[in-house]
C-alpha cells in the first residue's frame, strides 16, 4: 500500500491548489457529491487551501442522513419484535427515528446487532434457524452489490428466516434532482468515485450535456479531490461541461458487470424519499418481485408507517447545499454528536458531524467568498 | 460504511460455492467475498466495501495518476517562473 501515502503528499498538493488559483478567475460553487469526500475535504483541511473564488458545497452523499425517517421507524418497529435478530451496519444505532433510537432499542433488551457486512447477518441467520434475522440494506451503489448478493445467498442457501429492510439509493437522480431544485448553486459535481466503480461512468455524460454542467469522477484522497476540483475549475472557465474521469485507477466507465448483473436481478428501481430532501423519482432500488419474500417490510407489515420530521433540524438544507453546518442554530449547542437532533451530525459522513469533530466553525458569512 | 477500504489480498478459497478471500487492511485481515472480481489473484490490491472487493487496484496505472501529478508540478514551476507568480506560496 506503499503507493497510497504518495497520494497525501503536500507539496503536490500546494502544487495543485496554486494550479487552481491560477486557472480561476470568477466565483464557482462545485458539490462533492459524497460524504466520504465531505469527511476528507474537512479533514485535510482542503477547502483551506482552495482560492476564495471556489466555493465547495456539501452534498446530500451520505446514506445514514439521507435515510428517511420513515424508514428508521420502520426498524425500529421490526426491532423492538421479541425473539427477533436486528442487524445494521454501526451507524445507523444512533439515527433518531421519531421518538427514539435503535440504540434505546437495544438498551431495552432488543437483540440489535451491529455487523461490519450483510454476509455477518448471513452467518447469524445460519446460526440461529429458529429466529427471524432482518438486515438494515441502506447506501448508496456501493453497498448494494453487498447486499444484492446477501439476499440471492439467502435465497440459495435456503435461509427462509432472512429478510432485509432495503432503502438503496442512487447517485444520479439526486444530481438531477439537485440541478432541477429552484435557486440552485451548483456550477459542477464531483462524482463518488467508489460509486462508479460499481456502476461505471456511462450514466454521467447524459446528465453533463443535458444541464451543462461538468461532473468529474474523483477519489477520496486529498490529491485526488484537488485534482477533482481542478479538472472541474479548468471545464468551468474554458466553457466546457463533459463528464471527465480523474480517478482513472480505480473507476472505469463500465463499472464492475459482474456486480451489476446481480443487482439487477435482485433489485428493481424504486421512487425514493431522501430524508430533508423529499421524494426523487426513480432514486433507489427495491427488492425485485421475484425476491419479495425476502421483503422485512412485507414480513413484518410495517409498509403503511408514516413519520413527521422534528422541525428545529435544518439538515435538509444541509443537505440541499444551501446552509452550510455552523449555520445552523443548533449546531454545537442543542446538537452534537452526543445529542444529535439530526442523521447529518450522526454518521462521521455527515457533514454536521464533520464541521464538529474537526472543529470548523469559521465565523459565519453567509456569502461564500468569506475569509479562509 | 461508504469508506472504502483498499487491501492486499492474501489466500483465495470457496466456502459454499462462493469465491472468498483473505485480505490485509495494513494489518488486520478480513475474510472478504471476492465474486464480484473474478480476475483478482493473491498479492493483488483491492478496494472494499462492506465485505466485498468492488475492484483491483492497478498498480501500474496507480503510477500513471502520480505522474500525472509530478508532471503537473513541473509544469506548475515552469509557469511561475514564467509569470512571476507567487501564488504557489501557502496560504
Ligand atoms: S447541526 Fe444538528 S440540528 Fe443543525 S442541521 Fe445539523 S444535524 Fe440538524
Amino acid at each position: 500500500m506503499k503507493h497510497l501515502s504518495e497520494y497525501r503528499d503536500a507539496e503536490t498538493a500546494r502544487r495543485l491548489a496554486a494550479e487552481i488559483r491560477r486557472t480561476v478567475t470568477r466565483a464557482w460553487a462545485i458539490m462533492e457529491v459524497c460524504g466520504g469526500q465531505t469527511h476528507s475535504i474537512i479533514r485535510n483541511g482542503i477547502d483551506q487551501l482552495l482560492p476564495p473564488e471556489v466555493e465547495l458545497i456539501h452534498g446530500p452523499g451520505c446514506p445514514v442522513c439521507v435515510t428517511p425517517l420513515e424508514v428508521i421507524d420502520r426498524a425500529l418497529a421490526i426491532a423492538a419484535r421479541p425473539g427477533l435478530i436486528f442487524c445494521s451496519f454501526g451507524d445507523m444505532l444512533r439515527v433518531p427515528g421519531s421518538r427514539e433510537n435503535l440504540l434505546a432499542v437495544k438498551g431495552r433488551g432488543g437483540d440489535v446487532r451491529v455487523v461490519y457486512s450483510p454476509l455477518d447477518a448471513l452467518k447469524i441467520a445460519r446460526e440461529h434457524p429458529d429466529r427471524e434475522v432482518v438486515f438494515l440494506a441502506i447506501g448508496f451503489e456501493t453497498t448494494a452489490p453487498a447486499n444484492a448478493m446477501a439476499v440471492k445467498l439467502a435465497r440459495e442457501r435456503g435461509l427462509a428466516n432472512f429478510s432485509m429492510l432495503v432503502s438503496q439509493v442512487l447517485v444520479p437522480p439526486a444530481i438531477e434532482a439537485i440541478m432541477r431544485s429552484p435557486g440552485n448553486r451548483v456550477n459542477a459535481f464531483l462524482a463518488a468515485g467508489h460509486v462508479c466503480s460499481v456502476m461505471g461512468t456511462w450514466q454521467y455524460p447524459t446528465l453533463a450535456e443535458r444541464f451543462g454542467v461538468p461532473i468529474v469522477v474523483t477519489g477520496f484522497e486529498p490529491l485526488d479531490l484537488l485534482a477533482g476540483i481542478l479538472a472541474a475549475v479548468t471545464q468551468l472557465e474554458s466553457g466546457r461541461h463533459e463528464l471527465e474521469n480523474a480517478y482513472p485507477r480505480v473507476v472505469t466507465e463500465r463499472g464492475n458487470e459482474p456486480a451489476q448483473t446481480v443487482i439487477a436481478e435482485v433489485f428493481a428501481p424504486a421512487d425514493r424519499v431522501w430524508r430533508g430532501i423529499g421524494p426523487i423519482p426513480g432514486s433507489g432500488w427495491r427488492l425485485a418481485e421475484s425476491y419479495r419474500e425476502f421483503d422485512a417490510e412485507l414480513r413484518f407489515g410495517v409498509g403503511d408507517l408514516r413519520a413527521v420530521e422534528s422541525s428545529l433540524c435544518r439538515s435538509g438544507e444541509v443537505l440541499r447545499g444551501s446552509l452550510k453546518p455552523d449555520e445552523c442554530p443548533a449546531f454545537g449547542r442543542e446538537c452534537t454528536p452526543r445529542t444529535p437532533l439530526g442523521a447529518t451530525m450522526v454518521s462521521g459522513e455527515g457533514a454536521c458531524a464533520a464541521y464538529y469533530n474537526y472543529g470548523k466553525a469559521h465565523t459565519p458569512g453567509r456569502e461564500g467568498g468569506e475569509s479562509r | 460504511m461508504c469508506l472504502a477500504v483498499p487491501g492486499q489480498v492474501e489466500s483465495i478459497h470457496e466456502e459454499r460455492g462462493t469465491r472468498m478471500g483473505r485480505v490485509n487492511f495494513g494489518g488486520v485481515v478480513k475474510e472478504v467475498c471476492l465474486a464480484y472480481v473474478p480476475e483478482i489473484a493473491v498479492g493483488d490490491y483491492t478496494i472494499v466495501h462492506v465485505g466485498f472487493a468492488i475492484s483491483r487496484i492497478d498498480e501500474a496505472s496507480a503510477l500513471a495518476t502520480l505522474r500525472t501529478f509530478e508532471e503537473l508540478g513541473l509544469l506548475d514551476e515552469g509557469l511561475a517562473e514564467l509569470s512571476g507568480d507567487e501564488s504557489a506560496a501557502a496560504p
